[in-house]
Formats: structure tokens, sequence, C-alpha cells
């Protein structure tokens, strides 16, 4: 049994080593700075063995561990509380983000070294770490959106951590603002659940998670149900970039490297999916919701990933294969299952986080490019990133017996069994995407580590990292980088085996996974279809063949120039993102917003509100100086004056006797 | 009826004063003239402490009551000296205490001219808020209110920039104006009910006949505060004064004058005129959405820095109305606690904006973004101020601007579920005019022009620090101000919940 204390140091511990960082090694003992690695290695490799301590209790227990929460902020009918929620869910997730942060906080003393910033980056992982786990460990909705808002935060200070560069400014402002329009729907939510306080039986809070997951069904109408579903949804499509707010995850690859492999990789665009995931009964409750995500999901899925297909820039293409893989996930919860969504986040998060800090080490040979036309014939020199960069792509495109290709296999035979005909649709559009992700994944592959090296960052006009010129001679990578590129590999081949689909393993039974997650509950786990499998086999196989044949010999049949001309429209429409970045940015926010309401208002604020105001001043004016000239001093016209008021006055009196 | 004479209140109001009579009259330099106000600052700082903690929230009703009776005792005329406190004003008190504290400091460095003059109207104008939120005599409430024009308007047109006479004018007259209408509701009240007393008004209002309608009393009330706050189509004085305003007289200004207007609202509309309070609250959501989106999209095209400030506080303090109209909900104490706690932060975080601003402007001598850029790698403890307000301004969690976003939002939503949706797309419109101002003037790639640029100096950012502390230390644990604040408005906003629905028409 782990106690409570044990589960809040979780979070505690990252928080502290950021505390430590931000208001002491920073500022003072900057000199030092090297020290900053260290205290928030130490301290997130404690959290992960908490976290490993809590997920074994909870298997162990086969029931989530309640804690009392504690108040924060209570006005009347409102009463907002922190605590933390141990459930299966949660442990999953505990052990998903401290592993990963962990790989790459120490991939990243390699990575960043000697960089000016390297106390202050440290000290955003450590936020970054300690709020996703607020945000997987946090009972109620209020404390999930504080910190849903939190990783937001340090998404946007590591996007920017480069700030000096415009093009990263831009990243973080835009990757902050598109997420926000999504926090505006979950906020929504959040409102329309307190609205609702008085349905709830007494005792239960309509903040609550846990009660809202439990009573929210009985007590409110299936109408209600669906807006307030739809608002979440509206928040885990910004954050996980689904469509149509996908537009700032390629962006915020301005980040370090490191930064795309654990938070617009492994973990916090991943809070998406955890987020359906966390309110998913009430998700379930409403078709309509479901449908929508399932929709999403699956156009998702496939519309990001022929935009992968024609990219240069290596993060490019795994930021756009990230978009179509959260989507993946999505559509697995919107077919219900629930289950697989989660075991491919789980699985996702170590062969992308893998894939990234992979091609973090391939710059970092190639003189800081990330342009895979200046790279080629690295294989040779970097063995140990070659063969953990295969077999990530491997396992993403869902390779037996590698870990991708159980996690997919399951979604897609979950989307195959499931009733309606969404699923049938999203099914098609999954198979579509397996396609299109093993083609990609293995361009990239074969453009970066066969044929002949290409000259790197020296070669690279637009490149400016390191400083590098002249003549490059790659190298691979120090043993920071790679051994956690070795541990990360390890785990993308084989953790898929905790789903274990096929027959029970001795420590291992059958679904583990799937059963674990529901907890007992009707999720209903899908045996393992040979069909599908074989066939979504053969094509990621045909993918990877096809990519072979344009990029992988060296005189290709068919050229990569040649398939560019013959597609030269569908090229251009991939490689311009479907517009999308002009449309919103040009055409709605500059054009209509910037240019239009908001030149229009600005304009009547200045000539109409306080052009108002300034006639009024006139007039008093104005009024002021012609009385003012009435009195010249001059007695003759004041006598004038006088009589005739008189006068007037004995008429009026006269008249009106 | 409270009575007693504990001084605390009278200290607090009167210490400034008194610090400046103190200067005028005898003492003798710059140095020492910067070192007495410094003194009284931190006395008055420490004071405003005092007296919050001391504040007993479970308790609740008036305390510290500084009162002596029929002060003014003509026949037709009782005046009271009356000064207590209520969770409403304590933590407005605890606001100019500290802001009064960080316009002094800050002042240090930058008035260079007349140094003894300048510091002798802050010190008044001190005297003047603090007394607007612990008067609880109609007439001294008003003689407070309109004393603070006189130390504002020197303090704008002779320290002042661009067109500052104007600006000077522009806000004394807008003022005026609400203060003429305000001053004739204050008369119809004394001559219906006879008294002068803000405690026993809502009674006696309640059993009187007034001499006007009560609608129209109300507004002649409203009037004054709403030119205040501002409210939008009376919001043209504001940016006018905070740019040309120097650097403490903004911080000033945005962080404690405009809650005088919040605060009438509350003191006086809300809780002496419950009923029409609940019949007009569609008119404040209504004003509240439009005070917000208006503002936020006019200050999305502003290019000097100040102006672009100026204009994000009319859009925060239509959060406040928007607070306020949750009176017709069933969440009336959370959206005017939310409301109340909306004017403590925004206090603090404009604050803090306006000094940052003009820490860049004693620098770098222009306020136009466009010229700005880069100014993280000249500067980086001036940018992490800078980061702290601009996400404390646009309500990230963690910081104050949050709390009071949410309380007002979850308070209004049951009264204006359509008003606060829409309302709620402020949240998106304020990310997007800060980040872009962070972005153009802090980030972007060093700049040669900017290279002389050093970082503020310890002394100068102790006023920064306190102002960030407090933004943290009320949003991690928000219950600290909340609590009071709670105390002082649930009493009100039950009045409101319990008035018949044909109170009045």
């Amino acid at each position: 049994m782990i106690s409570e204390i044990a589960v809040w140091l979780v979070f505690f511990l990252p928080l502290a080593s950021f505390v430590a960082i931000a208001f002491v090694i920073r500022p003072f003992l900057n000199g030092y700075a090297v020290t900053a690695g260290y205290v928030s290695i130490l301290a997130i490799a404690t959290s992960l063995a908490l976290s490993v301590w809590a997920l074994g209790t909870v298997a162990h227990e086969h029931t989530s561990v309640e804690f009392a929460p504690h108040r924060w902020l209570t006005i009347g009918t409102l009463e907002i509380s922190l605590g933390v929620t141990l459930d299966s869910l949660t442990a999953v997730m505990l052990l998903v983000v401290t592993s990963v942060s962990l790989m790459v906080q120490v991939y990243s003393t390699g990575y960043m070294k000697g960089d000016p910033g390297y106390a202050r980056y440290y000290a955003y992982l450590s936020l970054f770490t300690a709020s996703m786990l607020g945000l997987v460990l946090a009972s109620s909705l209020v404390q999930l959106f504080v910190f849903w808002e939190l990783v937001g935060l340090c998404s946007y200070l590591l996007i920017g951590f480069w700030y000096h560069k415009p093009s990263a400014a831009a990243a973080a402002k835009k990757a902050f603002i598109v997420t926000r329009i999504g926090d505006f729907g979950l906020l929504l939510a959040l409102l329309y659940l307190f609205f609702n306080q008085d349905k709830f039986p007494a005792g239960l809070n309509a903040l609550n998670i846990s009660d809202i997951n439990d009573a929210a069904l009985g007590v409110l109408g299936s109408n209600v149900v669906t807006w307030i579903a739809v608002g979440i949804f509206a928040g885990a499509v910004g954050k996980s970039a689904q469509f149509p707010l996908h537009t700032w995850l390629p962006d915020a690859m301005e980040g370090p490297t490191p930064v795309s492999a654990l938070i617009h990789a492994a973990t916090m665009v991943a809070a998406g999916v955890f987020l359906v995931a966390r309110f998913f009964p009430l998700f379930e409750a409403s078709t309509t919701a479901m449908n929508a995500v399932a929709v999403i999901g699956g156009v998702t899925a496939i519309f990001a990933a022929t935009m992968g297909l024609v990219q240069h820039d290596i993060k490019r293409v795994l930021a756009y294969s990230t978009v179509s893989q959260l989507g993946y996930m999505m559509l697995a919860l919107g077919v219900g299952a629930y289950g697989a969504a989660i075991f491919h986040l789980f699985t996702h998060a170590f062969f992308k986080a893998l894939l990234f800090l992979g091609s973090g080490s391939v710059s970092h040979a190639a003189g800081g490019t990330f342009d895979m036309r200046y790279m080629g014939g690295l294989r040779k020199v970097m063995p140990w990133t070659y063969v953990t960069f295969l077999v990530g792509s491997l396992s993403l495109a869902g390779l037996f017996p590698l870990a991708g290709f159980w996690s997919k296999d399951e979604i897609l035979a979950h989307a195959w069994g499931a009733e309606g005909a969404v699923s049938q649709v999203v099914f098609w559009l999954a198979l579509v995407s397996v396609f299109l992700t093993a083609f990609y994944m293995f361009r990239a592959l074969f453009m970066t580590f066969e044929g002949d090296f290409k000259g790197g960052a020296a070669k690279d006009p637009k490149a400016d990292a390191h400083g590098h010129h002249g003549e490059m001679h790659p190298h691979e990578s120090p043993w920071p980088m790679v051994a956690p590129l070795v541990l990360l590999g390890l785990a993308a081949a084989a953790v898929g085996f905790i789903a274990n689909p096929i027959t029970d393993l001795g420590v291992v039974p059958i679904h583990w996974l799937t059963t674990f997650l529901s907890e007992g509950a009707a999720h209903e786990t899908v045996e393992f279809n040979v069909g599908v499998a074989t066939i979504s086999s053969a094509i990621a196989l045909a993918g990877i063949v096809l990519a072979y044949t344009i990029y992988g010999v060296r005189r290709p049949a068919i050229s990569p120039e040649a398939m560019g001309r013959w597609f030269r429209p569908v090229h251009t429409l991939f490689y311009r993102k479907y517009y999308f970045d002009e449309l919103y940015e040009g055409v709605l926010v500059r054009g209509v917003f910037y240019r239009g309401v908001a030149q229009a208002l600005d304009w009547a604020d200045k000539s109409i509100v306080d052009g108002v105001v300034r006639m009024v001043d006139r007039l008093g004016r104005n009024t002021g100086r012609a009385m003012g000239q009435l009195q010249n001093g001059q007695l003759q016209g004041y006598g004038l004056a006088i009589s005739v008021g008189v006068l007037l006055i004995f008429g009026v009196y006269l008249l009106f006797r | 009826m409270p009575e007693g004479f504990s001084g605390l209140l009278t200290t607090a109001v009167f210490l400034p004063l008194a610090g400046a009579l103190l200067i005028a009259l005898l003492v003798k330099g710059d140095k020492r003239v910067r070192a007495v106000a410094g003194i009284i600052a931190l006395a008055e700082l420490v004071l405003s402490v005092v007296i919050f903690v001391n504040y007993d929230r479970d308790a609740a009703g008036f305390q510290m009551v500084d009162r002596v009776t029929d002060w003014v005792g003509a026949p037709s005329l009782k005046i009271d000296y009356f000064l207590g406190l209520d969770g409403l004003s304590a933590p407005l008190v605890l606001l100019t205490g500290i802001l009064g504290f960080v316009a002094i400091i800050s002042s240090f460095f930058s008035v260079k001219q007349r140094v003894r003059e300048y510091f002798v109207w802050l010190l008044v104008l001190q005297t003047a808020v603090m007394g607007v939120f612990t008067a609880l005599d109609f007439i001294m409430f008003f003689l407070l209110w309109e004393l603070e024009l006189v130390p504002m308007f020197f303090l704008i047109s002779i320290w002042g920039s661009g067109r500052r006479e104007y600006s000077a004018m522009k806000f004394v007259i807008f003022t005026f104006l609400g203060s003429a209408f305000m001053l004739v509701g204050i008369l119809v009240l004394y001559f219906s009910t006879g008294t002068f007393d803000m405690t026993a008004l809502p009674e006696s209002i309640e059993g009187a006949r007034l001499l006007l309608p009560a609608g129209a009393v109300f507004g002649l009330l409203f009037a004054g505060f709403a030119i205040k706050l501002p409210v939008w189509p009376l919001h043209t004085w504001l940016p006018d004064a905070h740019t040309d305003a120097p650097t403490a007289v903004s911080v000033m200004l945005a962080g404690v004058l405009l809650k005088m207007g919040g605060y009438g609202m509350i003191r006086v509309s809300a809780t002496m005129f419950p009923g029409v309070m609940d019949d007009l609250a569609w008119l404040l959501a209504t004003a509240g959405v439009v005070n917000i989106l208006y503002g936020a999209v006019v200050t999305m095209r502003q290019t000097d820095l100040k102006r672009l400030v100026a204009f994000s506080s009319i859009s925060h303090m239509g959060f406040v109305l928007l607070g306020l109209s949750a009176v017709a909900g069933a969440a009336s104490s959370v959206g005017m606690t939310g409301a109340s706690l909306q004017m403590f932060t925004h206090g603090t975080i404009t604050g803090l904006m306006f000094l940052l601003v003009g820490l860049v402007y004693d620098r770098a001598h222009t306020r136009y973004i466009p010229d700005l850029g880069g100014l993280a790698s000249r500067m980086p403890a001036l940018a992490v101020g800078f980061l702290v307000a601009g996400l404390a301004s646009l309500g990230l969690p963690g910081t104050s601007g949050f709390v009071a976003e949410l309380l007002i939002f979850l308070g209004a939503f049951p009264a204006w579920s359509w008003i606060t949706a829409i309302s709620a797309t402020g949240v998106v419109l304020t990310a997007g005019y800060i980040l872009w101002m962070i972005q153009r003037t802090m980030f972007g790639p060093k700049l040669e022009r900017w290279e002389t640029l050093k970082d503020p100096s310890p002394w100068e950012l102790v006023p920064v620090a306190v102002l960030v502390a407090v933004i943290l230390l009320v949003g991690i644990y928000p219950s600290i101000v909340s609590d009071v604040f709670r105390a002082g408005v649930d009493p009100i906003a039950q009045a409101i919940q319990n008035v018949p629905e044909v109170a009045l028409r």
C-alpha cells in the first residue's frame, strides 16, 4: 500500500527541483549551471521509483486508491479541492511521464551541454514534469485545468527557449494561443458542470472527476452530457493538435529537440487523449460525442500523415507523424477502444521519444541542421543512433513483433469489430494511414542514413545552431545521448507484450493491460484478429518497400523529383500544409480580425466615442466664449439689456395676468 | 450601530497626510524627502498588513471602527467622523498599502525635478484612497473621493509626459461630472432618510419614501462609479490619463483609483439598492461583455506600451462588471467574490505592468512597440518580471489573475450563460495581445541600439519583487484574500437573493 505522501512526492520532487534551480541555482550559482541537470535528474529518478511503486500498488490491489481531498477554495456552494487520484490510468501515465522525462533529461546533459541557458532549461523541464504529473494525478476538474494550463505554459517557454530567434518566439506564441482556443471549450465545460451542481446528489461535487464520472450520467440529461463532452473534447483537440487546431505542433519544433521528444511527442500532446480517457464514462454516454471523437481522430490521422510525406525537415516529419498517431488514439477512443487507446499512447510515448531523440542525435552529428536533404550516409558513422532509429521506425510502422504492432493492431481490430457506420469509415482511414506512416517514416530513414553524406549544416543555408562551418565530419553522439536511445529502443521493441492479446504468458496474463485499465469494468477486450493483423502488416511492408525503391537505392527507378513532378498540385498542397496557416494567420487573424474588426473598433474609439467627448468639450468652450463676449464692459449695452429684460418680464406679466 | 474608536484606521488614513505636511513644512533636501517618504510608505505598508491580518474573517461585519458621532452637528446636518472595515474593504486597504509603497519606492529613481512637491502629492493621494475605502459616512466618503482629484491633477500635469495638461484636465472633468451626479444622489438619500451613515442606509432606504424613484437615485450614484471603473463608453479619459501620467501615478491610477469605482458599486449600489441591482443585473452583464471584448480588441491595435496596458485595463474591469452581474443568479457570492478579487488582483498585476513599462521607458526613452525588441537578451530580470505580469494578466493558473477570472465565470454563468460564454472568448484575445506584446518587445534578436541597456538595480527591483510575490501567493493559495472578500460580500449577495420578486419596478 502506498501512502498519500508518497504519491504527492511524485509531483512535488520535480517541483522542488524547479524551485531550487529557478530561485537558487539560476540567479546565484549560474557558474555551476551543470548542477541544475543533476538536481533535476535526481528528482525525476526518485519520482520514477515512486511511480513504479504506485503502479505496483494499483496492480496488486486491483482497484484505484482513494485519498481524501484538501480544501483550496470554498465560496457558498462552490468547493474547490485538491487531491490525488491513483487509478490504473493515472498509474500508467505516471510511469510514461517519469520514465520518458528521465531519459530526456539524461540525454539533454549531452545535447544542451554548454548552452548559456542550461540552468533555465532544466528549470523549465522540471516545472513541465511537475505540471504534467500534477495533471495526471488531479482529482478535481479545476485542479486538472490548472495543470493543463501550466503544461501549456512550459510548452510556450520551451518552444521559445531560444527566444532571440524570431521563428521560435512566433512559434511559442502560436502554440499558446491555438491551444487556448481549445481550452476555451474546456473552460465552458467546467462552467456548465458547476452550473448543474444542484442536480448532483448531496455530498457529490460537480467539479470532482470521480463524482462526475459516477453521477453525471444519472442526473444530467443526454443533451447536457453531450455539450459537456464536446467542450472537454475541444480542450483535447487543442492540446493534442487535432484537426482543425493542429497548426501549432509542427511550428513547435523550434524548441530544443529533447523538448520536442518529451512535450511534443510523448507526454503533453498526449494529454488530450488522457483527458478524453479520464472522462470516458461521460463520453460513452453520448453517441454524438463519441462519433465526433472518432471522426476528428480518423480525419486527423490521415490528414497529418499526408503532410508528413513531403517535409524536408526530419523533425517536421516526426511532428506530423505525432499528430497523426494522436489522431489514431482519438479514433480508438471514439470507437470505444479505451484500453487500446491508452496502450497506443504508452507504446507511442517510447518509440516517438526515441525517434525525436534520434533526430536530435543525427542533427548533432550534422552540425545542427534538421534538413534531410543535407544528411545521408550517417548509418556507418552513427551505428547506435541508426539501429535505435530503425527499431523506432519499425515500431511506428507497426511491424511484428515490435511494440507499435500490438497497439496499432488492437486499435484496428476494435474499429473493425465495432458497430456503426462511423467505425467502418474510420477503420479504412486508419488502414490508409498505416501505409502512409510506413512510407514517410522510411523515406526519412533512408534520406538520413543511406546514400552519401551531403554536407550537413555547412551546406544548409538556414542552419544556425552550433556554428559549424566548412567541412563536416559527422560522428556518433556522446554516451549520455546514446544510452537513453538504447533504453528507449529496448522499450520500443518490447513493451508491446504487456497487452499480450494472444495467450497467457505466466507473469503477463492475456489482455493484461486492457484488463488492468478497465479495472474490471465492462470495457470489452477484442480477440486478436489474424486477418486484420496480416493485412495491416502487408500494407505497412508495402509502404516500406515503396519508400525503399524511391529513396533507398542509389539509382531509383522512380526518382523523388519525378514523383514530385507527376503529383505537382498534390505535392504543393501537402507541402504548403493545405494552406491552413495562410487561412488562419493571413486571412482570419491579420485580414478579418486585425485589419478589419480591430482596426474598425480602434477607429471608432478614437473618432466616435472620444469624438463625442471632444464635441461636448468644444460645445462647452464655444458657449462659454459666446457668453463671455456679451460681457464686454460697456455700460450702455448692459443698460439696454436690462431695459429690454424688464420690458419683456412686464409684457409677459401683463399677458398672463 | 457600530461604535467605538480604536484609532488604527484613522492612523492608516491620516499617516500619509501627516507625512505630506511634514515633508512640505520641515524636511529639506531631496535625499531626506525621499527617506521620509520611504519611511512613511513602509510604515503604511506594515500598518495595512496589520489591519488586514487583524480583520476577523469569521466575525464578519464592520471592525476596527473609528466613530465620532455628530462630528458636524448642525441641527439640519449631522455628519459623523466614521471609519470602519469589513471584508470588502480590508483587502483593498492592503492593496493600497502595497501599491502606495511600490509607487513611492519606484519614484526614488525616476523623479528628478520638484521632488518635495511630488512626494507630498503622492502621499496626499494615498490618504484620499485609504479614506475612500474605509469611510462609512457618506459625506466623508464623498469628500475623500473628491480629495483624490487634487493630487492627481498636479501629478499628471506637472510630472507627466506627452499631452499631460490635456489628459489631467480630461481626467478631472470626467470625474467631476460623475461626482456631481453622485452628490445629488447622496443628498437625495439624506433628505429622504435623514442619515449619512452608510451602514444604516440600506435599512433606512427600505423603509423610507425616497424623493426620487429608487432607480433614479441608483443611476445618479452609479454614474460616478461607472466613470471611475470605467464602463464603456465613459472610458476615454483612461487611456489618455494613464499614458501621460508618470509611472508611479499610473500604478496608483490603475492599481487603486479604478477600484474605487468597483468598490462603490458594491458598497453603495449593491448594498443600498439590492432590488434595483437585481433588476439591472442584465445591464451589468451586457456592459461587462462589451468592456471585456471591446477593450481587448482595441488593445490589439495599440503601439504605445502604456496605452496598450491602459486599454487592457478597460477589458479587465469588464470582468468586475460581469462578476457583479452574478447577483441575478444562484452563485451570486461566487461572482461578487470574484469581482472583488479581480479588483485586488488587477491592482497588483497592472501595477506591476506599469512599473515595468516605466523601467523600460527610463532606459530606452521610448514606449513605441515597433522600436523595441530583443530586450530579454539585454535585461533578463526585467523580462522575467514582464513575463510574470503578462501571464498573470492573461489569467494563467498559479497567478492571482486566474482565480479571479475563474470565480467570475463560475459566478456569472448560472445567471447569464450565453453572455458569460461570449465573455470567455476574452481569455483567447487577452492571450493574443499579451503574448504578441511580449514577443515584440522582449523576444527577437538582440538589437544594437539597445546595447547599453542594463537590468534595473536591486533597489529598483524591490517593488517588482513585492508585486510578483503577491501575485504568485494569491494565485497559489487564494483563500488568504478571497476568504476575507467572501466574508464581506456574502451578506450583500444574500440580501440581493432575498429581494422579493416584485420589490420595485
